[in-house]
């Protein structure tokens, strides 16, 4: 690993979590605004501290074990919660190619073959993050919420895996850095893949927990679900993992869909490379915070499903529809390059 | 049956029929809720952030309380204790004490309060006391109570009730003097608070 990949991770890793931390910020004045509120403006100008504010709370409150708690594993959920969160941002390409010092680097962590399957491969570990958490603290609220996380996961993995077989078979490569030169050279996925789409933006919603699938957490029925016996930075550490989730997701949703970096046009205004490509990342930053907002808008319009609801809708509504897809986008693609001969 | 009628006008009539195809697949309801939110998103927030903005109130708003002094700088208040027993809450509880040779600058009469102490927390605001007093010495005005974390700053003494000396920082309680009220002082019979 050269350095300079060392200083991208590191600079990535604090960028995730201010976005992480000012996620809770936005979500706050995001909620207030949609309810006719102003939300936090008491910390700073615009409540702009509020972050800062919540983390010394966190920290200072009594970090609490439960008595009849698996001590281990109760501080191993948090952690893994938060690890896998953070792993997958490594995998997603943030811009094109930036030329410093005589030298070209990538403003991507690293671009795996499969990079597509690493971001699903570590999102699946995230489970056992709630999974333990919520077994380790020998609560039943804990234990139904983060059963009903696991099922809820499993069952919508598959429909998000589905929508992404299409999506590959389109870009002929699990790349996530080829998947967007390809969108660069072929237009976005989203003119191709608008069923695909669908079902891997709802997907996403289940895959972050967030209503109106927010069925681990679902506070007016489990109480907190599996971060009910969670104190202090323990569940400061799963709330800030799901925020993360959150920004990583809408980070995978524009970069599958909606170009990633790429901007229509821009290349052809002749403009410096560097600065083409700091405008790429410009956007697809855009990108990114428009859907942690549109996260945020779903949350604060819809209520949460029923669990009958939300397995019927998994199992009986969006895998047949990927399926349905996968084999749409299959016959058009080969009967276009049949006309094409 | 058909003289009720819905209290508003957007009621529906709740139905257990099945969903059609469009109602299950969701999307189309999801899009109106979003479209509805995101309305409500860029409307002008009614908020008022209290300490540093305070929403109008009229001026015969029953606030916090005054004891009067009168045009030369004396305490109107007589401790009869009229107040006391026309309080439904008993907020109000008050001592009295003989005024001394040489303090008729600060007491209008013979007799005044020593103590008099009202507890915010106990008084409704009903204004009972104002309408009591037979010398125009309490008035609820349109100042609030500012909120604390204890309660015994709430009970509030002679320091916080009465109105300064300086006639340039008297409180205004002339909007509280409605054309009723100021009808009925025309009465001889209270001739005497003048």
């Amino acid at each position: 690993m050269t350095l300079a990949t060392a200083l991208f991770l590191l600079v990535l890793f604090v960028v995730t979590l201010t976005v992480a931390a000012y996620s809770t910020y936005a979500e706050r004045k995001v909620a207030a605004f949609l309810q006719d509120r102003i939300g936090p403006d008491r910390a700073g100008p615009f409540g702009i501290l509020q972050p800062l504010a919540d983390g010394t709370k966190m920290f200072m409150k009594e970090d609490f074990i439960p008595a009849a708690a698996n001590r281990r594993l109760f501080t191993l959920g948090p952690a893994i919660a938060m690890i896998t969160a953070l792993m997958t941002g490594v995998v997603i390409p943030w811009g094109g190619e930036l030329t410093l010092f005589g030298e070209t680097f990538r403003l991507q962590g690293t671009d795996p073959e499969i990079g597509i399957l690493f971001v699903f491969a570590i999102v699946s570990i995230g489970v056992y993050g709630i999974m333990l958490g919520g077994w380790a603290s020998n609560n039943k609220y804990a234990l139904l919420g983060s059963v009903r996380a696991a099922s809820q996961m499993v069952s919508y993995e598959l429909g998000m895996g589905l929508s992404i077989v299409a999506l590959v078979m389109l870009n002929g490569t699990l790349s996530l850095g080829g998947i967007v030169e390809h969108q660069a050279a072929h237009g976005w996925n989203i003119i191709y893949q608008p069923l695909g789409f669908i079902i891997f933006l709802v997907c996403a919603f289940a895959e972050t927990n967030r209503s109106p699938f927010d069925m681990p957490e679902c506070e007016t029925e489990l109480v907190g679900g599996y971060h009910t016996e969670f104190s202090s930075m323990k569940l400061g550490f799963f709330l800030f993992a799901e925020y993360t989730n959150m920004f990583i997701s809408s980070a995978v949703i524009s970069t599958l869909y909606f170009g990633g970096y790429h901007v229509p046009g821009l290349d052809r205004l002749g403009l410096d490379p560097n600065l083409t490509t700091l405008i790429g990342t410009a956007a697809m930053f855009a990108k990114t915070f428009f859907f942690i907002f549109f996260f945020m808008w779903v949350r604060w319009s819809t209520p949460r499903f029923r669990f009958d609801q939300l397995m019927n809708l998994g199992w009986k509504g969006l895998i047949p529809l990927g399926i349905a897809n996968v084999l749409i986008t299959g016959t058009v693609y080969h009967l276009a390059e049949l006309w094409k001969g | 049956m058909s003289d009720l009628r819905p209290l508003t006008t957007r009621s529906r009539v709740v139905s257990d029929k099945r969903m059609t195809l469009m109602e299950r697949i969701y999307l189309p309801a999801m899009v109106a809720g979003l479209l509805i939110t995101i309305r409500h998103f860029f409307r002008r927030k009614p908020t008022v952030r209290y300490p540093e903005q305070e929403r109008p109130r009229p001026a015969v708003y029953r606030g916090r309380h005054v004891l009067k002094r009168d045009e030369k700088g004396r305490e109107r208040c007589t401790a009869c204790g009229l107040c006391a027993v026309a309080c439904p809450a008993e907020a109000i509880s008050m001592v009295a004490d003989e005024r001394k040779p040489g303090e008729e600058h600060l007491y209008r009469e013979e007799k005044y309060a020593r103590i008099y102490e009202i507890d915010m927390l106990r008084c409704i605001y009903c204004g009972l006391c104002e309408e009591a007093c037979p010398k125009e010495a309490i008035f609820l005005t349109d100042r609030l109570v500012k909120a604390d974390r204890e309660r015994m700053p709430f009970v509030f003494g002679k320091d916080e009730l009465v109105e300064p000396m300086d006639p340039a920082r008297r409180i205004d309680v002339s909007g509280r003097q409605t054309a009723a009220v100021r009808t009925f002082k025309q009465n001889p019979r209270y001739a005497h608070n003048r």
